[in-house]
């Protein structure tokens, strides 16, 4: 259990240090972010390496109680557990987050901020550890909602834009919208199981009632949906791309919008036993993954692509998860964090050099920037699903999972995996295309831009190198049968056995020739026709070819702007009102009692003559009326 | 005698020191009405002490304190007449409404809940 408190209180105790003392110590900065960093690597590799011995044999597994929260009926405990999926995933976020460590002090240097924004990475990454190796629910949610005020704080790094506020604010509401969600699911799930402890509530999951786990599984997936930016939710994630590019490769790429995946992944049971919210799950993702990779075509902004990219390779997971394969999501998690860090990160050094997001202003980089160049192909090629890359491999498992499930039967209906399969393989083509795009318009064709753009400094460079290496490679340990499925160790058993499998066919990845020749013919034939229109007129971007159809992809299909009509101006009219009524109405009625009061006073002001005669007057009146008053009534 | 007729002279005297202190404009006269109604009091009490046949004979011995006090009453009420009169030149009382409130309308309260609001 060691090793799981150094991965999560190491850069808890960085970001600490860089909160209180960042300011009087400027210099301190990066060598504490680093040294936080890496500690929790160190802890997050010896978590996989006995995760990896062990898997070999049993299922690995350790648990550790630090302090009980009794409430009534229910108890919480702050309980942490580490099982294969969950000492992968850690090393994931472990290596990506000392990697953006790394390049953010050569990217953010000189920034007049940078040891806040050090601090605020290395508490996300705390929270992020928090919450994969958490073994609570409430544990998960404290991490989860921490993660969240990170993200909000990062992308508004640079609050003087306006822009970025507003992206800030976007982000955290929309996430907000589906935390609400995500809370009622906990209290569902809880209160059924009568448990909050991740493991028991798994181990209980057979017991749950069919009902019960839909209307959990449904309420959290809305908190799913808003972390890992799905469909009706996913708008946040383009116009989280505001922030610094190492923080959209940490949180907006690799680590926090994986949250949502990891835990439908952790709470796998409970979902299966809930075919509906498969169903829905797998309807959400053929929509997100599609429309993500369409809009990710005619994006001019080339931070806009990849986060367009993620939104759809995001939409892969979910809907390998829709399928019944948990160990394939995971796997296309692992691979995707890779290579998309790596997407971020080169992108982000070709941002520094050349001073702008738009790729229309770039061009001809591929001799000025060679690293960057080799690398992020190595990027693009494994987002694209070319065989030896790693993106290859995990898509082939989704899909593989995918066809499985639409042939001999799996947890959800035949149809949505027939969906998910047909979508999926569609959208490898849409990928290949926008991919192409990107790397045509960045790197070939002569220079656009005007600025004598050069290779980055070796900090910025490292990241890259090191982040390929796992782009290339991390796609073998799939190939293996049944090895990473071991090393995870998820239990994709339907609960209830309705489905007969045994545990070791069910477990493993399956990659069909079918699904691969069909998917590299797919990704070759988008390649090879953004290259004929890009070959007619290097100079043009090959996506003005669509015109009519350019300006819904370019808006991502007016979501935007449909959710501008339908929720956000509706409120701001509603908030006006209430400030109306607030001014006018609260406030005239305060305002007008105390101007009444003073009028009445005006009116008694009146008798006030000065002659003592009429006060006199008065009295005697007074008197006599009394004196009548008392005759007459009694 | 009976005790009607000094009773009714009693009201007619109280009535007529009403009606000087409430529409005499000489501060001099309504002194000498507030006398009348002082004494007509005065009357009363002698006229019920009799009726009563009262041994302490309290009715006359108020009598007596009412008439001291009313001695002292005038003195004071005629020096002041006679000090607003070097001030004033008059002793009319309508000239006298120094005390009246002054009539500015009521304050803008308006103005201050919207500077309120502003802030």
């Amino acid at each position: 259990m060691t090793a799981v408190y150094l991965a999560v209180l190491a850069p808890f105790a960085a970001a600490l240090i860089g909160f209180f003392g960042g300011r009087r110590w400027p210099r301190t900065a990066v060598p504490v972010a680093v040294t936080g960093a890496s500690a929790s690597l160190v802890a997050a590799l010896v978590l996989a390496v006995r995760a990896l011995d062990a898997g070999a044999s049993a299922r690995f597994e350790d648990t550790g109680r630090l302090a009980t929260v009794p409430l009534g009926a229910l108890s919480i405990g702050i309980d942490l557990r580490v099982d294969g999926l969950a000492a992968v995933v850690g090393l994931a976020v472990a290596v990506v987050a000392l990697a953006v460590q790394v390049y953010s002090s050569a990217y953010l240097k000189g920034d007049p901020r940078y040891s806040s924004y050090a601090a605020f990475v290395s508490l996300f990454t705390a929270a992020m550890m928090l919450v994969v190796f958490a073994d609570d629910l409430f544990v998960l949610l404290v991490g989860w909602e921490v993660m969240g005020v990170c993200s909000y704080f990062l992308i508004g790094h640079h609050w003087e834009q306006e822009g970025s506020q507003r992206s800030a604010v976007k982000a955290f509401v929309v996430t907000r919208l589906g935390d609400v969600g995500f809370l009622f699911g906990i209290f569902v799930l809880g209160t059924a199981a009568g448990t909050f402890q991740i493991s028991r509530i798994v181990s209980q999951a057979s017991a749950l009632s069919e009902h019960t786990a839909t209307v959990a599984t449904l309420l959290l997936l809305c908190g799913v949906v808003g972390k890992s930016a799905q469909f009706p939710l996913h708008v946040w994630l383009p116009d989280a791309m505001a922030g610094p590019t190492p923080v959209s490769a940490l949180i907006h790429a690799a680590t926090m919008v994986a949250a949502g995946i990891y835990l439908v992944a952790r709470l796998y049971p409970v979902f299966l036993a809930a075919p509906t919210t498969l169903a829905v799950m797998a309807v959400i993702a053929c929509v997100t993954m599609l429309g993500g990779a369409l809009a990710a075509l005619a994006q001019d902004d080339i931070k806009r692509v990849l986060a367009y990219s993620t939104v759809s390779q995001l939409a892969y997971m979910l809907s390998a998860l829709a399928v019944g394969s948990a160990t394939a999501a995971s796997f296309h998690l692992l691979t995707h964090a890779a290579f998309k860090a790596l997407l971020f990160l080169a992108a982000g050094s070709v941002i520094h050099a050349v001073g702008t997001n738009l790729m229309p202003d770039m061009g001809g980089l591929r001799r000025a920037m060679p690293i960057t160049f080799v690398t992020m192909t190595i990027g693009l090629a494994a987002l694209a699903g070319l065989p030896p890359f790693a993106g290859f491999f995990s898509k082939e498992a989704v899909l593989g999972a995918a066809e499985e499930a639409a042939r001999h039967g799996g947890p959800v209906a035949a149809w949505a995996a027939w969906s998910v399969l047909v979508v999926g393989l569609l959208t490898v083509g849409v990928t290949a295309a926008y991919v192409t795009r990107l790397w045509l318009l960045t790197f070939f064709d002569s220079p656009r831009g005007g600025v004598a753009a050069h290779e980055s400094s070796a900090a910025i460079r490292w990241p890259l190198v090191a982040l390929a290496v796992p782009s290339v490679l991390i796609g073998l340990v799939g190939v293996r049968d049944g090895w990473l499925a071991r090393w995870l160790g998820i239990d994709e058993r339907p609960p209830g056995g309705s489905v007969p499998v045994d545990s070791a066919a069910a477990n493993q990845l399956h990659i069909g020739a079918t699904t691969s020749v069909l998917s590299v013919v797919l990704a070759v034939v988008g390649f090879g026709l953004v290259l004929l229109v890009w070959r007619r007129a290097p100079w043009e971007d090959p996506s003005l070819r669509l015109v009519r159809t350019r300006p819904a992809l370019e808006r991502a299909f007016w979501v935007d702007e449909l959710y501008d009509r339908l929720f956000v101006r509706p409120v701001r009219l509603a908030a006006r009102s209430v400030g109306w009524t607030d001014d006018a109405v609260i406030g005239g009625a305060v305002s007008g009692s105390g101007s009444g009061a003073n009028r009445l006073a005006g009116l008694l002001r009146r008798t006030q003559t000065g002659n003592v005669q009429t006060y006199l007057t008065g009295l005697l009146a007074g008197v006599v009326i009394i004196a009548v008053g008392v005759v007459t009534l009694t | 005698m009976p005790l009607l007729m000094p009773v009714v002279l009693a009201c007619l005297l109280f009535a007529v020191g009403i009606f000087g202190v409430l529409a005499r404009r000489n501060a001099i006269l309504v002194l000498m009405s507030v006398e009348l109604m002082l004494n007509a009091v005065n009357l009363n009490l002698v006229a019920f002490d009799v009726y009563l046949r009262d041994q302490l004979l309290a009715g006359q011995t108020f009598t007596l304190f009412v008439i001291t006090i009313a001695a002292a009453e005038v003195g004071l009420g005629l020096a002041i007449v006679l000090l607003v009169y070097r001030n004033r030149e008059t002793a009319q009382l309508d000239d006298l409404h120094q005390l009246r409130e002054d009539d500015p309308g009521p304050p803008d309260v308006r103005d201050d809940t919207r500077e309120t609001a502003a802030r």
